[in-house]
């Protein structure tokens, strides 16, 4: 849009004028909200990167909350979690809803990923906002971890105990930079008061410059959609793609009804299962920690558990670490990994709808497994899913430029 | 500028002080860097408290054990009966470092058959060296299973000997370590001074 054509749409005079002359407020807002165009088909799938956003202001909010009647230190912190949870008016609503909270963030993202793996949303030219994105869901992953250390429960020490020792595997620096992260000899008060800083202000800072790059960089390109064309090469006389609509207000007020049936379902596990049966709260954590004994059962909360059934069915350290690792970071290579013509699985042979779907129920089961003691045919199953789950990406390039695609429309295509 | 002032430039002289300005103000920076990663690693505070500490064993019966902490690592003391001495010869051929030659894992003064300075006595550390959990200590002897009593960490299933010897087939790489430790006098430990200290 030229300067000119800028001006016109711009109200004349007044505090809006005023503003606009000195920052781009009504430029910005177009760009990226009333004049951002998107396909009109979107479907349920392309409402999770919306909650995503929901589950970040509730995360800052009841944090924020949190830090004010919580303590940093191995002597205070247990009780300061239960003077939250019984003395504090509404503590136990502001904290049950941070910890439900970190469980729905990552089954929205997970959903928001897999959406992303139906539709070929990584592909060309949408390749960096896919890596943004992995960087956003590693950085998750170490804000959950940092701060379930935070209530300083046998979970939360025996946990982070095991996923520390972890980085000690690494040759040659893996004991210095152990004694780094913990700033001890072991987890102590000094580790708690630090991961308390990377929990409250380091990772909160960098996920929210991922997230601002995340959408600047999806602006830039445009939104992709079930069908896995480029809107914007059918463009009407008036310069917007015919199958898009504006972002506000239309996708907007979608939006909102997915954010209403969200918070019914977040409400509900708020009120009535935060514990959602020692998968979202574990059980063990209700006890302080002991540096005497090590929890029988011991295993992550649920979103890290596909990822350590991983790691134990290892049987070496070094080997564990690395394969860990390498099933954590592989889903970044993707767009690379992925040689299909078409980005939207309805139009993708049975070979990709087969491998995604075997991919889906291993990655569900490893989940369940990592939650499992690890013992007989468990540990078995574990490595068997293991071997799936690296073959699922590692033969990618082969698998998906062998599949026999279906051709694309030119334009969206609606269903129901 | 005019076209004039541009011929003037002397660009190699330009892109020599674009470099040395880049790399002062690296090296600026590295310098600048090092206090803040210096204040990560353990504090005067937890150095102190690493201190050694005494454990008492006069009133230990054989079979009995402690858990102490030292530097909040978490030390086994094991005095070992007769029958358990006895039995640590037993499944030699299933151990990955029956002779202790992985030297990190223990003082030289215990890199023997009983990993110990008094055979009956056995001082390891109860961290898993898999991935730092405590072992459960099982001593029951099963033969079905060759097991001759030892201990099994709930993680990730490593077992070790009544030594602290890691079994072949589990996920921990080395025994469990010894800390230094001497005997102050025969009812009395020292753990984290080394005997000859």
């Amino acid at each position: 849009m030229s300067r000119i054509e800028s001006e016109i749409g711009k109200p004349q005079g007044g505090l809006m004028k005023w503003i606009d002359d000195r920052f781009p407020f009504t430029e910005t807002m177009k760009y990226h909200i009333t004049e951002y165009y998107a396909a009109k088909s979107f479907n349920v799938w392309y409402v999770f990167g919306v909650l995503a956003m929901v589950v970040l202001v509730i995360q800052f909010l009841t944090g924020i909350f949190l830090t004010m009647n919580y303590k940093p230190a191995a002597a205070d912190a247990f009780a300061s979690v239960e003077y939250i949870m019984r003395d504090v008016e509404w503590g136990w609503l502001i904290r049950y809803m941070h910890s439900t909270g970190a469980s729905f963030f990552f089954i929205v993202v997970y959903l928001h990923m897999y959406r992303a793996m139906l539709y070929g949303s990584y592909k060309k030219p949408r390749e960096l906002i896919w890596i943004i994105g992995m960087l956003i869901f590693l950085t998750l992953m170490a804000e959950a971890f940092a701060g379930y250390l935070l209530p300083w429960g046998q979970m939360s020490y025996w946990g982070a105990q095991v996923i520390i020792s972890l980085f000690g595997a690494i040759p040659w620096v893996g004991d210095a930079l152990v004694e780094i992260i913990r700033g001890d000899y072991s987890i102590s008060d000094i580790t708690l008061n630090r991961f308390f800083a990377l929990h409250v202000i380091v990772l909160p800072l960098v996920l929210i410059c991922l997230i601002f790059v995340h959408i600047v960089a999806l602006h830039e390109v445009g939104s992709n959609n079930p069908d896995g064309i480029e809107i914007k090469e059918h463009k009407g006389a008036n310069g917007i793609p015919l199958d898009g609509i504006a972002f506000h207000p239309y996708h907007t007020s979608k939006d909102l009804v997915a954010i209403i049936v969200f918070l019914m379902i977040f409400c509900a596990v708020v009120f009535f299962a935060p514990e959602m049966g020692g998968y979202f709260l574990e059980h063990a954590n209700f006890e302080p920690a002991n540096m005497r004994a090590t929890p029988e059962h011991i295993a992550p909360v649920w979103y890290f558990t596909p990822f350590y059934a991983i790691l134990r069915a290892v049987p070496s350290k070094l080997l564990g670490f690395i394969l860990f690792g390498l099933s954590v970071v592989l889903p970044l290579f993707l767009p690379w990994l992925d040689r299909a013509r078409v980005k939207s699985i309805r139009y993708r042979g049975w070979i990709y709808k087969s491998a995604l779907t075997v991919f889906t129920i291993t990655f569900v089961v490893l989940g369940w497994l990592g939650t499992m003691p690890a013992e007989g045919v468990y540990v078995l199953a574990a490595r068997i899913l293991s071997v799936i789950y690296f073959a699922f990406f590692l033969l990618m390039p082969y698998y998906t430029a062998i599949d026999k695609t279906k051709p694309v429309p030119d334009r969206v295509v609606y269903h129901g | 500028m005019t076209d004039d002032d541009l011929d003037q430039i002397d660009r190699n002289r330009r892109h020599f002080l674009t470099i040395a300005t880049a790399i002062t103000g690296l090296v600026g920076a590295g310098v600048a860097i090092y206090p803040f990663l210096a204040s990560l690693k353990p504090s005067a505070r937890a150095q102190a408290l690493g201190a050694p500490v005494e454990v008492s064993i006069g009133s230990l019966e054989p079979g009995e054990m402690v858990r102490v902490l030292w530097r909040g690592k978490l030390v086994f003391v094991l005095r070992r009966t007769e029958e358990m001495l006895k039995h640590l010869g037993d499944n030699l051929d299933m151990l990955k470092d029956p002779n202790s030659e992985v030297v990190e894992q223990q003082p030289e003064y215990a890199a023997n058959a009983t990993r110990s300075v008094k055979p009956e006595y056995l001082v390891v550390e109860g961290s898993c060296t898999h991935l730092g959990c405590a072992p459960i200590e099982d001593f029951e002897v099963r033969p079905a299973d060759h097991w001759t009593g030892g201990f099994f960490c709930p993680c990730h299933g490593s077992k070790f000997d009544l030594a602290g010897r890691v079994y072949t087939g589990v996920p921990a790489p080395t025994n469990l370590r010894v800390p230094p430790h001497r005997f102050v006098r025969d009812d009395l430990i020292l753990i984290g001074q080394d005997a000859a200290a």
